[in-house]
């Protein structure tokens, strides 16, 4: 499959590896911010290819488990309208809200279905013109895009029972809250893939002028990831960070402008609530006003201003989500771990999204003789 | 206008005779089930093997079978992953309201044709009708009965280390020919189940060896699971070679474009056999001269380390574990 | 499982009309939106996320990483 077995191979791997173990000189921490590359990196088992003085450390990168608990609730909350059929990427369905998860929701009689792209929910809504048809609008700048269209084209094709319940992020405003807390000190940035895809390498640049770290965007082929890994590695030993692309032929300086004006013209840029980290100002994209006719916040704020009524949102008790997601504690570290947290019986997100640092580290490297080879 | 099943046809009286004699029959028949007593009875001795399953696939016609043929290989194949020659099976339909006659007919003959490749006989039935809504189309069961050779000890606790793990083709097949025609995915090659009765590729081996431990077919949950099942079961480490691990390219660019791993996806005509290691290579050519082993390989170990676990080496020399499947992968694949 | 929302592959177009494309990868062909690389023409590659084509795959670029990564190669040789 070409610009993929390429970039598997083998022997080009073990070739970055070498070179990465010849020039790391000093003990560095690098932040990967995107779930993606924390599942390849576990999967490729990476961190036996590099050496001890490479640390990978998996940041808020996965946009399941970045939803707060209460936006979740708010999902489940419309799937159980009986006028409502809500729709999903299939991630979502077994992370345990305050009270329930949207599988449970479904096996007692809601209406939640999975799919793999806005345009099948649209097309369900086409098709199913007595119900609503919600799509739970959970990503980050790679999704963002992709609903602003299916807004778009069900606006054009008078599709008047499709709405998004958004809770979309942000990428660079999570990255500056992440380092301006200061709580890990960072060496390197492996910036994340697809999102750069759609908004450039630009909105890096102020990591290395303000924080002076070094930032590389990176692909997701085993190949990709050694590359920018030995990227960084020399920008940290010759004491200059700036932003570098080691995927050139998905990204661009500038993004993706046309997907940039569709998420202009759809979204207004908003403040939201990250788990583990709070309220983030400027992190977040709502629905502009002028689209008000597809945001669920909006259509169905009664039937959720009901729903919700006395009901607390609850932070699932001895959860370490949060702190994992800004990489103060690692998956193997939290007490909960293959213990009382598992990926059948999960406790926090971090657990069950197929992209989770914690799912990703008990699928691929839970057994002690895989975690740092020698 | 097309015949469709109604409530009556499954109400016990003329139309449910007349459903069974004209339109099932015919296909199935044999001296035991023409008969239509209440039970099959017949002569049997030396160790029996005993297996049942549901079949629920949606959809019910998919590339390269359907829920009949489905509904024999399956059970035919858990019989022959103990070691047993299956001899007969029964066959349940739930039927809902509305069902087409000639959906029906065809399903039938899928069955008629697998059992007789499978070389099993149909001697017990049953068809019952419920309302519009209230079965998915058509639910199926069966129940095999087989015989098991005197000396023959096949089960999932035998592993010993050093056996060496054979697989008997590619995997993935089954799993992505359903969710394709479920996710609309088109291929210029068609990705087909791999839907098919193992009975006499297991016999093939069995004659060759005496020291085949353990014998399953990896359906749900796909080879990894399977494995993790064995290891478990044995009490070992099991290591498999990524390299070495058959997957047509089709299924491969299908399982990265829905964000499948293929050691997890369902297979239908696929068994995994742990076999002694002197024995390996004889076992393996056997495999490859039946036409559901053509590509078999051996892919891997049983290990003294990580028992209950299973590791395999990457293309690129690292290793990772693998992993039970967790969640429900594809929903309604058999 | 991956999840779907990072993942990203490129599949090369056989045809389009309108705001979609048909694209192939190792024989599978699916129906896609490029409504947000309206510039994509029959024979490029495209990233494809969750239906939609995200970018372009600047072939030209990929020939210099492969360069890169060879002339890395090269140097590396363990001695």
């Amino acid at each position: 499959m070409k610009f993929l077995d390429e970039y598997q191979s083998s022997r080009l791997a073990a070739k970055l590896a070498h070179r990465i173990s010849v020039s790391s000189k000093k003990p560095i921490r690098l932040m990967e911010f995107c779930g993606g590359h924390t599942h390849a990196i576990l999967r490729h088992g990476i961190r036996q290819l590099v050496p001890r003085t490479v640390e990978l450390l998996p940041g808020p990168g996965c946009p399941v488990c970045v939803t707060a608990t209460s936006d979740l609730d708010r999902a489940i909350a419309l799937a159980r309208s009986p006028e409502v059929i809500l729709t999903t990427f299939g991630d979502m369905m077994r992370v345990p809200g305050s009270y329930s998860s949207l599988q449970r929701a479904k096996a007692e009689g809601a209406d939640v279905r999975v799919v793999y792209s806005t345009m099948d929910a649209i097309e369900m809504a086409r098709v199913n013109p007595g119900k609503s048809v919600v799509f739970s609008g959970i990503g980050f700048e790679t999704t963002a895009p992709t609903i602003a269209a299916s807004i778009v084209k069900a606006q054009r094709e008078g599709i008047s029972n499709f709405h998004v319940l958004c809770s979309l992020k942000l990428t660079p405003p999570v990255m500056k809250a992440l380092l301006d807390l200061g709580e890990v000190k960072l060496d390197g940035i492996i910036c994340p893939g697809h999102v750069s895809v759609i908004i450039g390498s630009r909105p890096y640049e102020f990591i290395p002028l303000d924080h002076g770290v070094a930032c590389v965007v990176s692909g997701f082929e085993p190949v990709d990831i050694l590359l920018a890994i030995s990227r960084l590695v020399a920008q940290i030993e010759s004491g200059q960070p700036k932003v570098e692309i080691a995927y050139g032929r998905g990204v661009k300086p500038q993004g993706n402008s046309e997907a940039l004006q569709l998420m202009e013209e759809v979204f207004r840029i908003d403040s939201a609530d990250w788990r583990g980290m709070g309220v983030v100002p400027g992190s977040g994209l709502s629905i502009d006003p002028k689209y008000e006719r597809f945001d669920a916040d909006v259509v169905f704020a009664d039937t959720l201003e009901l729903a919700l009524r006395n009901t607390p949102v609850i932070e699932p008790p001895g959860c370490r989500c949060g702190e994992v997601l800004r990489g103060v504690t690692t998956p193997p570290d939290c007490p909960l771990f293959g213990k009382g947290c598992t990926p059948e019986k999960p406790v926090g997100p971090c657990m069950v999204s197929s992209e989770g640092a914690c799912a990703a580290h008990y699928q691929y490297g839970g057994h002690p003789s895989l975690l740092r080879a020698g | 206008m097309d015949d469709v099943i109604l409530l009556a046809h499954g109400s016990g009286g003329r139309l449910s005779h007349d459903l069974v004699q004209k339109k099932l029959l015919p296909s199935l028949s044999n001296i035991m089930l023409s008969k239509l007593d209440d039970s099959a009875v017949f002569d049997a001795s030396g160790r029996l093997a005993f297996t049942t399953d549901s079949y629920v696939v949606n959809p019910i016609f998919f590339p390269g079978g359907d829920i009949g043929r489905l509904a024999v290989c399956g059970t035919v194949n858990d019989l022959s992953m103990s070691g047993a020659r299956p001899l007969y099976l029964s066959l349940s339909l739930i039927i809902e309201e509305g069902f087409s006659v000639s959906e029906l007919e065809r399903i039938v003959g899928s069955v008629k044709a697998a059992a007789e490749e499978a070389e099993v006989e149909i001697i017990a039935g049953d068809t019952k009708v419920v309302h519009h809504g209230q079965a998915d189309r058509l639910f199926v069961n069966t129940s095999g009965i087989g015989i098991v050779a005197p000396g023959t000890d096949i089960s999932g606790a035998n592993a010993r280390v050093g056996d060496k793990v054979i697989l008997s083709g590619t995997i993935g097949d089954h799993g992505i020919a359903i969710v394709s025609q479920r996710e609309g995915l088109k291929f210029s090659v068609a990705v087909e189940s791999d839907c098919a009765p193992l009975s006499k590729l297991v016999a093939g081996m069995l004659e060759a060896s005496h020291n085949i431990r353990c014998l399953r077919d990896p359906t749900r949950g796909g080879l990894a699971t399977t494995l993790n099942e064995l290891a478990g079961q044995s009490d070992v480490g099991i290591v498999i070679e990524e390299e070495r691990i058959p997957v047509q390219s089709s299924v491969r660019a299908a399982c990265e474009m829905l964000g499948f791993d293929p050691l997890y996806v369902a297979n239908e005509g696929k068994l995994v056999a742990i076999v002694d290691a002197d024995d390996a290579e004889k076992v393996l050519a056997e495999m490859r001269r039946n036409v559901y082993g053509g590509d078999a390989a051996i892919i891997g170990e049983v290990t003294e380390s990580h028992r209950g676990t299973v590791l395999m080496r990457t293309k690129l020399g690292s290793s990772r574990l693998v992993d039970m499947l967790s969640g429900e992968l594809l929903p309604r694949i058999c | 499982m991956r999840s779907v929302m990072c993942l990203a592959i490129p599949m090369r177009i056989l045809s389009i009309e309108g705001d979609e494309a048909e694209v192939e990868l190792g024989g599978v062909v699916r129906r896609v939106s490029i409504a947000l690389t309206p510039k994509a023409r029959v024979g490029d590659y495209v990233l494809l996320h969750t239906g939609y084509a995200i970018g372009v795959v600047d072939e030209e670029e990929a020939e210099q990483t492969l360069k890169l990564l060879e002339e890395i190669a090269g140097f590396s040789e363990v001695s």
